[in-house]
């Protein structure tokens, strides 16, 4: 059965291991769907997260699969229910009137996004949340005109007190 | 000192004695430092030849081998081997020159990205930036090759770093380096091991299925006490040959796509498969549906994502092979043993009807009756073939050896098995001969991979390595041939070699002995002679190019082989008293 599957994995701060990790993506034949890279509270480490769709086996190899990368640290998987799982996307949309300005602004507000530029043609919307409330916001405002949008893909941490750490 | 001093210094100090490369622009300060070492260094003929010289030197002597080249050009020509070694998990160190680092990016002379080129063919690879980090890099480089599941590690050095000073004093080399994502498990789960166990215990028809990892490991030893402890029947992959003894009652030889019918029939019909060190290759398996239909599977391997990749494990042990198999003995002794005196019958019937005919006395001479002769002069030369290595080259040469041939010894049978690199033979040989200089090394290849890297007969003749190398010559690419024959309406297409070039003038204008055999009678008498002579040799051995290799069609069921060999008619006496030894193991319980 095919799932969307949320992989986080801390990495070594080196030139190289994205190109690593996706090497072997590509090379095994796996799709990834949004990847994330950013650094961590120990600035030699950066924390990579990875959506993937796949069966159960497919995610069992690549979690296996990265982990015999000598860069990658540590590899797991995040359930939806046991963690916070965010994106953000700016969406610039067309809105020559006051009446659209203002119903953008109507439907910011709603999806608790803010309105972070204004021209006399255009605004840009941040919104920060679920890929399903991204994905809705976008439904919602398709119809007035999306002129441009920028997806940062999955960003996600296990709930609770529980971290992910090298093993000593 | 010089970056490239410390190159040389950190080789040393990993034990390393013997290098193989070719140099070039990027490389000079490199080769410059080399003048004034005692490494040694042998110059290939061609960068491809010196990686599988060093692969063959690390398969034969379980040690890292290493080789270096240039920039660009040079890199690219080290990646077949490269490959090759990866796909065998065989530790070898490639070294490559690079562009200055402000050059980097550049499209500088001579320049590729030779990091990117070679990280998917790597276990791990590293790009020196300054020379202070050339210690912990090569202390690394050696680690990660060596240990776990091993495999090449390539180390690319920009001209700039090695020209650079380094005060080794304060960049000592380290005797550890801290790889925070580099933790091999060794020792097997002990629960899991008691469910093997008790599964072993109380199979009725076990079979062992013992692949690379085996010899990697250094655990015939540990096997043969579990097989004949239990009294399971072995068989192995190409990769596994040799670490079990083939003249051994319980050895069934190798499995697969060109396995011996009693090896295909044994795993198809065993109740409880022991998969040790091996990744279940399609060219094992078949079809995976029809693989072991009946058995449970017992997966041993030190890579955690070999288990479970290709097929499934019932029980899944991730360890070092030795480890796990001694950790089985212990549990197994405590436990009693379901009588296998049925299957062992079973294994008896399947061997008598998989006795090859190979005793030819055709001219063109059949290559069953060359095997035949060379394991009997091998043999004669040295009894339990402790001192013989045999490479291989691709195709059919190397199928016809890993079919008949009876390995006793690891690391005695190195063949290019996942990659099926054809030209991988003779370099490999020189790099055995190297890493085992008391070793006959016969290097046994096909007309058409002996081609791919003859350039090396110079190499051998300048450094004056005694390899013996028996070209199965039959002017034909044989394993297309034999495809194109099976699959493909008999359109031989592109498969002919044609008359030249005359392999005898060949290697004499290299300065290398050499001679023809065309008559079955004289293979003994010239095998003798190359072998005994102690020098280089080349024996142009001219085979029957209509000979075909019983074979399971790709992606079929281990027992549907077509072509199959032809068997004794009659069981002569010699191989009645091997196989009959089986028998008697029925009925002795004690061992």
């Amino acid at each position: 059965m095919e799932h969307r599957h949320v992989i986080s994995a801390l990495v070594l701060n080196k030139p190289g291991v994205l190109q690593r990790i996706s090497g072997l993506f590509t090379r095994r034949g796996f799709n990834i769907s949004s990847i994330t890279v950013g650094i961590t509270e120990n600035p030699q480490i950066s924390r990579v997260t990875i959506v993937v769709n796949g069966d159960d086996k497919i995610l069992e190899q690549v979690i296996k699969q990265l982990n015999k990368l000598i860069d990658v640290i540590k590899v797991s998987e995040l359930e939806e229910k046991k963690s916070v799982q965010r994106e953000l996307c700016l969406i610039k949309i067309y809105a020559p009137t006051e009446s659209a300005k203002s119903q953008v602004i109507q439907y910011t507000s709603i999806f608790r996004g803010n309105v972070v530029d204004l021209s006399p043609e255009s605004l840009i919307v941040e919104i920060t949340g679920s890929e399903d409330k991204i994905n809705a916001f976008i439904d919602l405002v398709k119809p007035l005109g999306i002129k441009e949008m920028a997806r940062t893909g999955i960003t996600a941490l296990s709930r609770g007190p529980k971290v992910l750490k090298p093993k000593s | 000192m010089k970056g490239a001093e410390a190159i040389i210094k950190a080789l040393e100090a990993e034990g390393v004695k013997i290098i193989f490369g070719y140099p070039g622009g990027a490389m000079l300060p490199f080769y410059d430092a080399l003048y004034d070492s005692d490494l040694i260094h042998i110059l290939t003929r061609h960068e491809q030849a010196a990686a599988h010289a060093a692969d063959g030197f690390a398969r034969a002597s379980g040690e890292a081998g290493v080789c270096v080249s240039t920039s660009g050009p040079g890199a690219t020509n080290l990646v077949t081997g490269i490959a090759t070694a990866y796909a065998d998990s065989s530790p070898v160190i490639a070294l490559t020159g690079q562009v200055p680092t402000k050059l980097i990016g550049n499209d500088a002379f001579q320049e590729i990205d030779a990091l990117g080129l070679f990280m998917p063919i790597t276990k791990h690879n590293f790009q020196i930036k300054k020379p202070e980090e050339i210690p912990e890099t090569f202390r690394a480089a050696f680690e990660i090759a060596t240990t776990g599941r091993p495999g090449p590690v390539h180390i690319d050095i920009p001209k700039d770093v090695q020209d650079g000073e380094i005060d080794i004093e304060k960049y000592p080399i380290p005797a550890k380096v801290d790889l925070p994502g580099y933790k091999p498990k060794t020792v097997g789960h002990p629960l899991q091991i008691k469910k093997a166990a008790k599964l072993i215990a109380e199979a009725e028809r076990p079979v062992i299925l013992a692949g690379g990892g085996v010899i990697i490991s250094g655990a015939s030893e540990e096997l043969l006490r579990l097989a004949e402890f239990v009294k399971i029947p072995v068989c192995t992959t190409l990769m596994g040959k040799g670490c079990f003894p083939e003249d051994h009652p319980l050895s069934l030889g190798m499995v697969g796509m060109h396995g011996t019918k009693a090896a295909n029939y044994a795993v198809t019909e065993c109740d409880v498969l022991i998969a040790i060190g091996c990744r279940f290759s399609d060219r094992v398996t078949g079809d995976v549906r029809y693989f072991a239909p009946e058995a449970k599977i017992i997966h041993i391997d030190i890579d955690p994502a070999e288990i479970g990749k290709n097929v499934r494990a019932d029980v899944p042990i991730v360890g070092d092979a030795k480890n796990v198999l001694r950790d089985l003995l212990s549990a197994l002794i405590a436990l009693e043993i379901k009588d296998k005196g049925a299957w062992l019958e079973r294994i008896y019937e399947l061997k008598k009807i998989s006795i090859p005919m190979m005793d030819f006395d055709d001219k063109p001479i059949k290559p069953q009756r060359f095997v035949k002769d060379l394991m009997e002069v091998l043999n004669e030369i040295d009894p339990k073939l402790k001192n013989t290595i045999i490479t291989t080259d691709v195709g059919q040469n190397q199928m016809w050896m890993a079919h008949f041939f009876k390995t006793k010894m690891p690391r005695s049978f190195l063949a290019s098995g996942g990659l099926g690199t054809m030209g991988f033979g003779f370099p490999a040989a020189i790099g055995a001969k190297v890493a085992k200089p008391y070793a006959n090394v016969i290097s046994i290849t096909g007309d058409g991979g002996f081609l791919m890297n003859s350039q090396e007969l110079a190499t051998i003749s300048e450094y004056d390595i005694p390899v013996v190398i028996c070209i199965f010559d039959n002017r034909t690419l044989g394993m297309v041939y034999q495809w194109q024959n099976l699959y493909y309406g008999q359109r031989q297409s592109e498969v002919h070699l044609g008359e030249s070039p005359d392999f005898v003038k060949l290697a004499k204008s290299y300065g290398v002995k050499a001679d023809r055999v065309i008559s079955p009678d004289e293979i003994k008498e010239k095998l003798k002679e190359a072998i005994l002579s102690n020098e280089p040799y080349l024996l142009d051995i001219v085979i029957d190019p209509a000979e075909a290799l019983p074979m399971v069609p790709p992606g079929g069921k281990l027992t549907n082989i077509v072509q199959p060999i032809r068997v004794e008619p009659k069981i002569k006496k010699a191989e009645f008293e091997e196989i009959k030894k089986i028998r008697e193991m029925v009925t002795v319980k004690e061992l």
